[in-house]
Order: structure tokens, then sequence, then C-alpha cells
């Protein structure tokens, strides 16, 4: 089966690159767009405890929605193809990196922002030198439940034209053709545990070097 | 809407066929473990051994999981619980074990003290100390499954999916709102539930 799987490639190296390019693109574009959106509001919600409060309930809320209903729901509303599958993908990963980045900037101890204060650092200061730093391995960990999420739903985007790997699965289950099924499957896995390893590396990497756990 | 008042029979019976499946699979997760997080509460390999492998089948996607379970177990309900099973592995057994990890020694040797057996320490201190803990996992577990769900209806496994794919699959966008928006509804109101009943242990073993 794995043979035939990889005969498959071999035989089709055309739509096996594409159909793996556009399932990058749209897990990375999402997850850009996502990041862009969230950790700024993140930022701003941190300094205002009612906004902080209203975000992390929606975004909870934003959680729990099952990723194919978000997918069907855009579709009537933006049609299927590749950007309405990034809208809801988009969608789906804001919440992971927006808690995570309120939790983050809110989590810093009152007593370093003060010492920093004391130490005559603006605000700008404290943000930019002592928040942020303090925070980056937080939302480096929403990041990357996101992009772990992203890459699973990008898969679900081939039932609304989205493309991606997820169209050699849907094919070989319609046709019940097994290395077919593989043909989407296994890279697809192979890529999210490559998504969960690489942020996981950043995570630890970004940790400022006082706060690491010896 | 008017697509759902005039047909809301088939939707109601989608949605049960859902609460059926994610409870089904729910439940033998949970038992499954419970069984593995006492274990692993006590033995600290056991416990990296099983959250490294359930880590692992967490950050498999959904459909590619269903797919290839294809091969060993075919299409239907029975493929879709043992995904959702393995989903939920993780965010249980962590839980039960930190829940049980988390009960202060000094509680569980006084227990000792009063004569208890470890089954009665397990049953009438631990677990249910642990319980707003374990409750935690629970309603993450339970959203992840009703989720898993949707996407199982491409495998032939019933439930609110049916109507989303066959809406897709006819163009009939009521359809599709109907199966997504309940599936919505339904993830959201089980997570706020559980979210309560989490807040009333808490309070309970706090007060």
């Amino acid at each position: 089966m794995l043979a035939d799987a990889w005969r498959y490639i071999e035989t089709h190296p055309t739509q096996f690159v594409t159909a793996l390019g556009v399932h990058v693109a749209l897990s990375a574009c999402a997850l850009a767009i996502a990041a862009l959106i969230a950790i700024p509001l993140g930022i701003v919600a941190a300094r205002r405890a009612g906004f902080a409060l209203a975000a992390i309930n929606a975004a909870n809320i934003g959680r729990t929605l099952p990723s194919l209903a978000v997918l069907a729901l855009v579709m009537p509303i933006l049609g299927t193809g590749f950007a309405p599958s990034l809208v809801a993908l988009t969608l789906l990963a804001v919440p992971p990196i927006l808690t995570n980045t309120i939790a983050g900037i809110i989590g810093v101890e009152r007593d370093v922002v003060d010492a920093a204060h004391g130490m005559g650092m603006t605000a700008r200061d404290v943000l930019h030198r002592i928040e942020i730093p303090i925070a980056t391995p937080i939302v480096f960990a929403g990041l990357r439940t996101s992009a772990v999420q992203v890459v699973s739903g990008a898969v679900l985007a081939a039932f609304i034209g989205g493309g991606g790997l997820g169209d050699f699965i849907t094919a070989g289950i319609a046709m019940m053709a097994v290395p077919l099924l593989l043909v989407g499957a296994i890279p697809v896995t192979l890529l999210s545990l490559g998504a969960d390893y690489l942020f996981g590396t950043l995570e630890r990497r970004l940790t400022p070097q006082g706060l690491r756990a010896e | 809407m008017q697509w759902f008042l005039r047909n809301w029979d088939q939707v109601a019976i989608a949605l049960w066929e859902h609460v059926a499946i994610s409870l089904t699979a729910l439940s033998i997760a949970f038992v499954l473990s419970l069984a593995i997080g006492i274990v692993a509460a006590r033995r600290p390999r056991i416990y990296a051994a099983t959250l490294g492998i359930a880590g692992f089948l967490y950050t498999i996607p959904t459909l590619a999981f269903l797919a290839l379970l294809i091969p060993i177990v075919g299409l239907g309900r029975t493929n879709a619980i043992i995904a959702m099973v393995a989903f939920s592995l993780l965010i249980l057994v962590r839980n039960i074990t930190t829940g049980i990890r988390t009960v202060p020694a000094e509680i569980v040797d006084s227990a000792r003290g009063m004569g208890m057996s470890a089954m009665q320490i397990l049953a009438k201190v631990e677990l249910p100390l642990a319980s707003p803990v374990i409750v935690a996992g629970l309603r993450v577990a339970a959203v992840t499954v009703i989720s898993v769900t949707v996407v199982a209806a491409y495998i032939n496994a019933g439930g609110l999916g049916t109507l989303i794919f066959n809406g897709i699959a006819s163009d009939h966008p009521p359809k599709i709102w109907a199966g997504a928006l309940t599936a919505c509804a339904l993830a959201v109101g089980v997570d706020l539930s559980l979210a309560a009943i989490e807040r009333r242990l808490r309070r309970s073993h706090a007060g």
C-alpha cells in the first residue's frame, strides 16, 4: 500500500507538489495573518481589564467552534476556493494566539514592571524590553496550538475547494483507493508534527535566559 | 430559517446522532483515561510515555486520522469512535494525573492515618479533590469530540456533519447553515455547561 502511494507520487509529481504547496501556503498565510491581528490586539487588550476579559471570553467561544462548521459557514457567504478557506482558517487561528498574548502580558509580575518604572523606563521601554520578551514564549505556545490547528483545518479546506493535501484524502475515500488516501494523509501528518516541533523549539529558544527552567 | 422550520425533524435526528456518537466516544475515552491516569499518577515514567504517545496522536489532523483508519476498520461509526478516543486521551490523562498529583500529601497521609485503604483514599479523597481539574479536561475533550464528529460524517458516521456535506454536495446553503450552526451551538452549549459544573466543584472544595 505504501509502495503504491509512493508510486502515485512518482507518477504525479506536479499534482503532489502543487497540493503540498497550496497546503503550506494556506496554513502559513492563515497563521501569519492571524498573528498580525491577534498579537497587537492582545497587547492593547491586556492594558484594560474589561477589554481583556471580553476578548478572552470571545476567544474561548471561538476555540470551541468545530473547524469544519466554520469552513462550511464561510462558504455560502464567500463562495469556494483558496480565499474563502484562508478567511476561515485565519478565524480559527486567532483565538489561541489572542488568549496567550493577553495571558502572557498580564502574567508579567507587577514587581518587575514597578522595578522597571523605578529604573526610569518609559511605558514604551517597559513594553518593548520587559513585557514583550517575558510574554514571547507564551505567545509562541499559542502560535504552536494555532499552527497545528491550521494545518489540520487546511485538510478540511478540500471540502470547500481550497485545494491542498486534503484533495487526495477526499478522492481516496470517494474511490475507496487506499494508496491515494495515504498520499494525502501521511504528508499532512508529517506537516502537522513538523509545525508542532518547529514552534515547540522556537518557544524554548525564545524564552529569556533568566526565565529558563534548569 | 424557513428550511430549518420545515425540516426541524431532520435536524433533530442529526443532532441526536451527533450527541450519541460523541457521548459514546467520550465515555470510552474517560474510562480508559481514568485507568491510565490513576496508574500514571503513581509512576512518572508511565506518565511520560503515555503523554508522548497521546501527544503524537493528538497532532495528527482529524481527516488524516479517519482516513488512516479506513484500511484497518473501514468506513463508519467504529472508525470515528476510535479516532475520537485517540484524540481525547492526551487531554483526559493529563488532567486526571495532574488532578490526583496536586492533592496535598498531608491530606493523603491523614486519610491513611485514619485507617483508609489505598482504594478508599482514591475513591473518597483523591478523586473528589481532583474532580474540578478532571471536569476541566472533560470539557476540552467534549468540545474536541463534537468537532471530530462533524468531520466523521464524511466517512458515514452520521450526525450534523451529514447536513453540511449534503448541503455542499447539492449546493443548498440553508442545509449547510442548519448543520454548521447547530454544531456550533452544541459545542458552545456543552462547553459552558461543563464550565459551570467545574466552577461549582471548585467552590464546594474551597468552602
